[in-house]
């Protein structure tokens, strides 16, 4: 006889664990590698992408902006006097900050006088404004000294840095510091204790938060959480991400490197596709203040060797996932348009006997141009090499300095000398959110100052322009002018626009009712 | 002893200070600027200029120098530049998964590469040490990454018996801890297991020439003694050496397996801050690294007495 049977006791006491480890209700998870790791908190302070989807998980603005690019009513609802110098924005009911006190006006006074400080082309906005006012509880005013266009898109905009509301006390940290608590009225709050900087970010759903009643579109709408809790995980190694959304162990996965979804093809358990409708245009970047490309017939020159879709092609590879087009704006935003697209035309053969043609005819003199190359950031390692064969072709003397992206960041803001470590020439990407228009486009300025984007370009015609785009009265004069805009852009080799690419994120089938938006949006979907 | 101990930890002072005057010049030799990691490509120069303002990079070299070793003298490390977060908490943070891991994977060496090393010298020559090499070959030319990669498919994705990343601490349970360490504990073994398996074959093929252990196995002991009893404690010297200075590699140099295993170790820490410039838990990290070092260094050299009675400190 046994004394125990231990298939039987195995049982009992797998039960019991299970018994004892289940919650009272079951909690829902999602669990998402994000494309960067979360470092930073401050929305305010940086311009960087996660942290502006951090922002957008436990921050909110007045205004919100849908999928046609419209401003609308988000934490507040408008009205613009008809001589458009006074805009009065009157919080909705229900409001609170994640400290269990009411949001004010006053807060979101503060909050924008601390987002005009650090955004751009909100302090181009503040040289209008006369005042912000909070004139109760509920309500503030902004008096404007003279009409400015796109007041309420910049309240709305996604990017770079949206006009996201704090209470006061944090609203009144000065610019350049961190805010020490993070602390919105947003859909989900943040969970300091379970934060690690650079490898883990733990949300979970905000229950006090009243979503509106519109149906929810990009970041206007109800932000209705149907997850209990959000986790970000940051994994520098893609294989690890595909095994782990492959095995379960992730839900979502933001940005897929595209080589790798062939791996995740075969998979029945996961779906992938867009979910950011924007995409990013590849920049090729030059540096007006020094030899050779001070020389407007030397740009030229790059502007017709260079060719978008060889770019692209060696950097994407799969045209599903990348568009080419004239628009400095973005492909298929409401301002888009062909302008400019005589550089395009032809073959690549073509362009590049023009190209040749052009250089040939301009003082250049074989001075070797300095293209930085960043070696760890994948979707960028390549144009460098690709651009640097054509120039070559052309007749250019290029030599391709290769480095982390991060001391290419850093060498980008010095004019200097290449010999004493500067510049000639360098691609970077943008986010169409972040370049959709004349006012948020910081590849356009013309001024040339100092403090303006690396690159520094120097066109009166253009500052003309851009500044007449702030004060357009209507839409189709708006498109006129960022037409006109964009031709200066191209005439005068402003930056190769080399395409735009589409980042692919990928899912479990578990998920529903994923939200497209120029960010990844956590509400809305289910579990 | 004590004294000894003493002497060798005063000694460590002037290596640190040098560690610290080294990295901290290395670090601002290096371009790269903090105040783009924090404020994002996009930022305007003007922004940039604010940040680095606020956290004192346009200060004086000398003066950002002194400040950051008269906060460490009253142990203060300083906080990270990137997520204004005490370095010595985001430390503490990573250090218990990079711990565990040298741990795990120094025990499985252990396990492992001492029973083949002297498996191979007591059958030196024959299979069994044609083997013990094969392998050991193997563990020396195949990347860790490669590694790992291997047994995440084998054993995580296609038998599914452990997970395929992550980490959970030895305090949310024993086996939580096991399934998910045991794996990248193996593929960082990996290599240590070759190291250490040929030098214990190695040393105890010098050890078992010698006429102490015909002695023994003349007096009639059985083998397993003879093996590990009188050859393997005399062999251990040269084992120890290479024990010590592995762990402390290992420490310093998790970074790829904690790469392909997604553990938020420390080497993960390091090449993040390394990337972004965030200087303060750069110089952090590498006296901890470098303190590190000089420990073990010195729990190793204690340890010959423990092994060797012919060898006494003063």
């Amino acid at each position: 006889m046994k004394l125990f049977n231990i298939k039987a006791l195995g049982a009992a006491a797998l039960l019991a664990s299970s018994v004892a480890a289940l919650p009272a209700w079951a909690e829902t998870t999602l669990t998402a590698v994000m494309q960067a790791p979360l470092r930073s908190l401050d929305p305010h302070l940086s311009t960087a992408q996660i942290v502006r989807t951090h922002g957008f998980m436990v921050f909110e603005t007045l205004l919100g902006m849908d999928d046609q690019y419209q401003p609308q009513p988000q934490m507040a609802d408008y009205t613009v006097s008809d001589d458009m110098l006074t805009y009065t924005l009157t919080l909705r009911d229900g409001l609170m900050w994640h400290d269990g006190t009411p949001v004010t006006a006053e807060d979101c006074v503060a909050s924008l006088n601390r987002w005009s400080q650090q955004d751009g082309s909100a302090k181009t906005m503040m040289k209008y404004v006369d005042s912000i006012e909070a004139t109760s509880d509920k309500e503030l005013v902004i008096h404007m000294k003279s009409p400015f266009g796109p007041v309420l898109e910049l309240l709305a905009k996604p990017s770079p840095i949206p006009a996201f509301m704090m209470p006061k006390r944090l609203a009144e940290t000065p610019i350049g510091t961190q805010i020490p608590e993070v602390i919105g009225s947003g859909p989900f709050k943040f969970v300091a204790d379970e934060y690690r900087p650079g490898d883990q970010a733990v949300y979970v759903k905000n229950e006090d938060y009243i979503p509106r009643d519109e149906p929810a579109s990009w970041t206007a709408g109800a932000k209705v959480v149907n997850v209990d809790k959000v986790v970000w995980q940051a994994m520098p190694d893609m294989q690890t991400s595909i095994n782990a959304i492959q095995s379960g162990d992730v839900d979502l996965i933001e940005q897929v490197t595209i080589d790798l979804l062939p791996l995740l093809a075969m998979n029945e358990e996961v779906e992938t596709g867009i979910l950011n409708p924007l995409g990013a245009q590849v920049t090729g970047r030059f540096n007006h203040r020094l030899p050779p490309f001070d020389d407007p017939q030397v740009r030229k020159a790059v502007m017709y060797a260079l060719d978008q879709e060889t770019i692209m092609q060696t950097a994407i590879g799969n045209p599903d996932y990348f568009q080419l087009c004239a628009s400095i704006y973005g492909c298929e935003v409401p301002l888009a348009s062909d302008v400019g697209a005589e550089y395009l035309e032809g073959t690549a053969e073509e362009r590049m006997a023009k190209a040749k043609e052009i250089l040939a005819a301009s003082d250049y003199d074989g001075t070797p141009v300095l293209m930085m190359q960043p070696t760890d950031l994948t979707v960028l390692t390549t144009q460098p090499i690709v651009a640097a064969e054509r120039m070559r072709e052309a007749g250019f003397t290029v030599e391709v300095a290769s480095m982390d992206w991060s001391t290419l960041q850093s060498r980008k803001n010095g004019w200097q000398p290449v010999s004493e470590g500067g510049w000639n020439f360098f691609f970077t990407y943008w986010g169409v959110a972040g370049i959709w228009n004349p006012l948020v486009h910081s590849l356009i300025n013309g001024s040339g100052e100092d403090n303006t984007w690396a690159g520094w370009p120097v066109n009166a015609r253009m500052e003309e322009l851009r500044a007449a785009y702030l004060t357009a009265g209507t839409a189709e004069e708006q498109k006129q002018i960022a037409e006109e805009i964009q031709q200066i852009a191209w005439d005068d080799s402003f930056y190769f626009n080399a395409g735009e690419f589409k980042s692919v994120a990928a899912w479990r089938t578990e998920l529903h009712d994923i939200q497209s938006g120029p960010i990844t949006l956590f509400w809305g979907v289910s579990k | 002893m004590l004294t000894y101990f003493l002497r060798r930890l005063l000694m460590a002072i002037p290596v640190m200070f040098f560690v610290a005057v080294f990295v901290f010049l290395l670090l601002r030799l290096t371009p790269g600027d903090p105040a783009q990691a924090i404020a994002g490509d996009q930022a305007s120069l003007d922004q940039l200029e604010q940040i680095r303002e606020t956290l004192g990079l346009n200060e004086p070299l000398s003066v950002q120098f002194l400040t950051w070793i008269g906060n460490m003298a009253q142990g203060d490390f300083g906080r990270s530049l990137i997520s204004d977060r005490p370095v010595l908490e985001m430390i503490g943070q990573r250090l218990g998964p990079t711990v565990a891991l040298a741990l795990v994977a120094m025990g499985l060496t252990l396990i492992i590469a001492l029973p083949m090393g002297v498996l191979a010298a007591w059958r030196h020559g024959g299979m069994t040490d044609r083997l013990v090499m094969a392998v050991s070959v193997i563990g020396f030319s195949v990347p860790i990454f490669v590694i790992g990669y291997i047994l995440i498919g084998i054993f995580a994705v296609n038998l599914r018996w452990f997970p395929v990343q992550g980490y959970k601490a030895l305090a949310d349970g024993l086996w939580p801890f096991v399934h998910r360490i045991f794996l990248p504990g193996l593929a960082l073994a990996s290599i240590y297991i070759a190291l250490i398996s040929r030098m214990t074959r190695a040393s105890m093929l010098e050890v078992l020439r010698e006429d102490y252990v015909r002695t023994a196995r003349a007096k009639g002991l059985p083998e397993s003694l003879v093996l590990f009893r009188h050859a393997l404690r005399n062999a251990a010297i040269p084992i120890l050496t290479v024990v010590g200075t592995g762990f402390a590699m290992m420490i310093s140099g998790v970074v790829v397996t904690e790469t392909v295993f997604n553990i938020p170790g420390l080497g993960r820490l390091v090449v993040d801050a390394v990337l972004a410039r965030d200087y303060p838990l750069i110089q952090a990290i590498i006296l901890l690294t470098a303190g590190t070092y000089v420990l073990i260094n010195l729990l190793i050299d204690l340890s010959y007495a423990l092994t060797d009675p012919r060898i006494r400190y003063q």
